[in-house]
């Protein structure tokens, strides 16, 4: 029997490798469609960083598995945790499974998703699990560069043309709605906070406002405020993008399960 | 100094193996050819992306989602890089990629072939990129400066992804019968327009002779055609499959393997837009472009602001 912190611990862990996969994805849905070949290869560059972090948490989620519960039969991997498992029990947040919709979604997509790991990583960084402190500190060099390209950008299009200002607003419209689900913890979350092997979220609230206050100003966006919130993908209740993305996703383990590839 | 005499002052050059220079002189025909050869080889890369790029949300494992990715934007990054070469010849980007978006512009027949399965991403790095290394190790020792550096940098990066692409057929001939079938299956569908890579014989070769006796091309088609018969021909030995040519054969006397004929007719019909996937090519690149316009404007208005407030200030 698996103890129930162990437990907590591997959610924990998959919730952060399930959104920097998602992301990842989503991201690597632009590579060879992006608006000029610089950003093509700049998103491309973002999307292996995620891929390459939520690599790293899965393969950890992986270990604490196999070491909890022994299973000769059936060993967890990287992807055995990628592919093998349904809608129901990924843990990433709403945002990063939304559509990648024009140049301005994505932008802001990233935008307000690094803000927030920027300051999750830089807290993480502190976790009395050596491993997750590991991860974060390596990961944080990355996300630095995704934060300040995504700002840039956000800032080039709020403050470009009227037609770019207009598809920011539309895009803060799209996905203002999914970023509260970031800073509300959930059990798991709180459970890793406790055990200080996680982050405190209340920590990074005011921390993520600030900064997506600064870079809204100079965008000359406005500032969309309180307002309804979609939650529920932390805890596997999806929109039902996910089950698209995990249906390309996961195509060839399940049509050839068993194989190595 | 009269036209004569500077077309003896560069072919003097090329023939010293001196490379041409942007700023150098040369004849009009060598800049429209080199425009010509350049610009098509940058659009390779890019619309290379696409059958590839076609498998990144499907590959079967997270390892080879994330080598298949950095393989796609390599292809990127030589795009970039040929695109640069082209714009020292005094074409921009933008009247490049327009030529390829009107028609006017070729890119290689072989992106026009479908990606079925995920053994089509091996055969494409193993053959695929195959042909492309002999054709881009020649190119190395082109006359032209800045397109012979372009290819030292992305030869480094080809001979990696042939690399790849023949592990993936490797694990694939090694695992599963549906595998083994996948595996075979692939090589049968990209083997022949991989040979027509190379393009028509010496013989129908319309600029052969000219880009010789510049340094443009260094080997014939049918040379470099028969050092990657004769390269994969022993390489596909090591996967146990085999290639879908009856006539292939070693001759101890030649120290080269016979081969068939190509299928001529296919060739002329996918170079001229009759290939499977032609139209959905072209389609995906205009579309990219088109899509990406309002970025560009934003972008370019965002920076003339920034020079108007720092000047301001
Ligand atoms: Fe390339
Ligand atoms: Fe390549």
């Amino acid at each position: 029997m698996r103890s129930q912190s162990t437990n907590h611990l591997i959610n924990y862990i998959l919730h952060l490798a399930d959104d920097s996969l998602i992301l990842g994805h989503r991201n690597s849905e632009w590579c060879g469609h992006g608006p000029v070949l610089e950003q093509d290869i700049a998103i491309t560059n973002i999307s292996l960083d995620l891929i390459g972090q939520g690599r790293n948490f899965y393969q950890y989620a992986a270990k604490l598995t196999n070491e909890s519960t022994p299973d000769p039969s059936f060993a967890a991997t990287e992807d055995t945790l990628a592919y093998l498992r349904d809608i129901r029990q990924f843990k990433n947040c709403l945002l990063v499974e939304q559509p990648n919709g024009d140049w301005a979604q994505t932008i802001l997509r990233q935008f307000l998703f690094s803000a927030y790991q920027f300051y999750l990583y830089q807290q993480l960084q502190n976790s009395n699990d050596e491993t997750l402190a590991a991860i974060a500190e390596k990961s944080l060099k990355e996300v630095t560069y995704h934060l300040r390209w995504s700002s840039e950008w956000v800032i080039r299009l709020g403050d470009g043309t009227s037609e770019s200002h207009q598809r920011m607003l539309n895009a803060i419209d799209e996905l203002w709605v999914y970023t509260g689900e970031l800073l509300i913890a959930a059990s798991y979350e709180l459970r890793a906070m406790s055990t200080q092997q996680g982050v405190d979220l209340t920590i990074l609230k005011p921390k993520w406002e600030e900064k997506v206050k600064d870079i809204f100003v100079e965008a000359t966006l406005p500032w969309p405020g309180e307002r309804f919130q979609q939650i529920g993908g932390k805890e596997g209740k999806h929109s039902e993008h996910l089950g698209y993305i995990l249906a390309e996703l996961q195509y060839m383990q399940r049509a050839y399960p068993g194989c190595e590839w | 100094m009269s036209v004569q005499d500077l077309e003896k002052i560069f072919q003097g050059k090329i023939d010293d193996e001196i490379k041409i220079e942007p700023k150098d002189w040369m004849p009009e025909k060598y800049r429209q050819s080199l425009i010509r050869q350049v610009s098509q080889h940058a659009h390779s890369e890019i619309v290379g992306m696409l059958p590839e790029g076609n498998w990144i949300t499907r590959a079967p494992s997270l390892k080879r989602k994330a080598i298949l990715l950095a393989k796609v934007q390599d292809e990127a990054g030589h795009g970039l890089y040929l695109y640069s070469a082209t714009e020292t010849l005094g074409v921009t980007r933008e009247q490049t990629i327009n030529d390829l978006h009107s028609g006017k512009a070729k890119y290689s027949s072989i992106f026009n072939y479908p990606t079925l399965t995920w053994a089509d991403i091996g055969a494409i790095g193993w053959l695929v990129d195959g042909a492309a290394i002999l054709n881009q190790v020649m190119l190395t020792r082109t006359s032209f400066g800045p397109y012979a550096r372009a290819m030292v940098r992305i030869c480094k990066e080809e001979s990696f992804h042939q690399r790849q692409g023949f592990e993936i057929l490797l694990v694939l001939s090694t695992g599963s019968k549906e595998q083994k079938e996948m595996c075979q299956d692939a090589i049968n569908r990209w083997w022949w327009p991989s040979l027509m890579m190379f393009g028509p014989h010496d013989s129908e070769s319309t600029h052969f002779d000219q880009s010789m006796k510049w340094k443009i091309k260094r080997k014939s088609n049918d040379e470099l055609r028969q050092n990657f018969v004769d390269m994969i021909a022993e390489q596909v030995k090591v996967l146990r499959m085999t290639l879908p040519d009856p006539e292939l054969k070693w001759k101890e006397k030649t120290g080269h393997y016979d081969f068939g004929e190509i299928n001529w007719e296919e060739f002329w019909n996918v170079v001229k837009g009759n290939g499977p996937c032609n139209r959905q090519r072209l389609e995906a690149r205009r579309k990219a472009w088109q899509d990406g316009q309002w970025v560009r404007e934003a972008a370019g208005a965002y920076s003339e602001k920034r020079k108007v407030r720092s000047q301001a200030a």
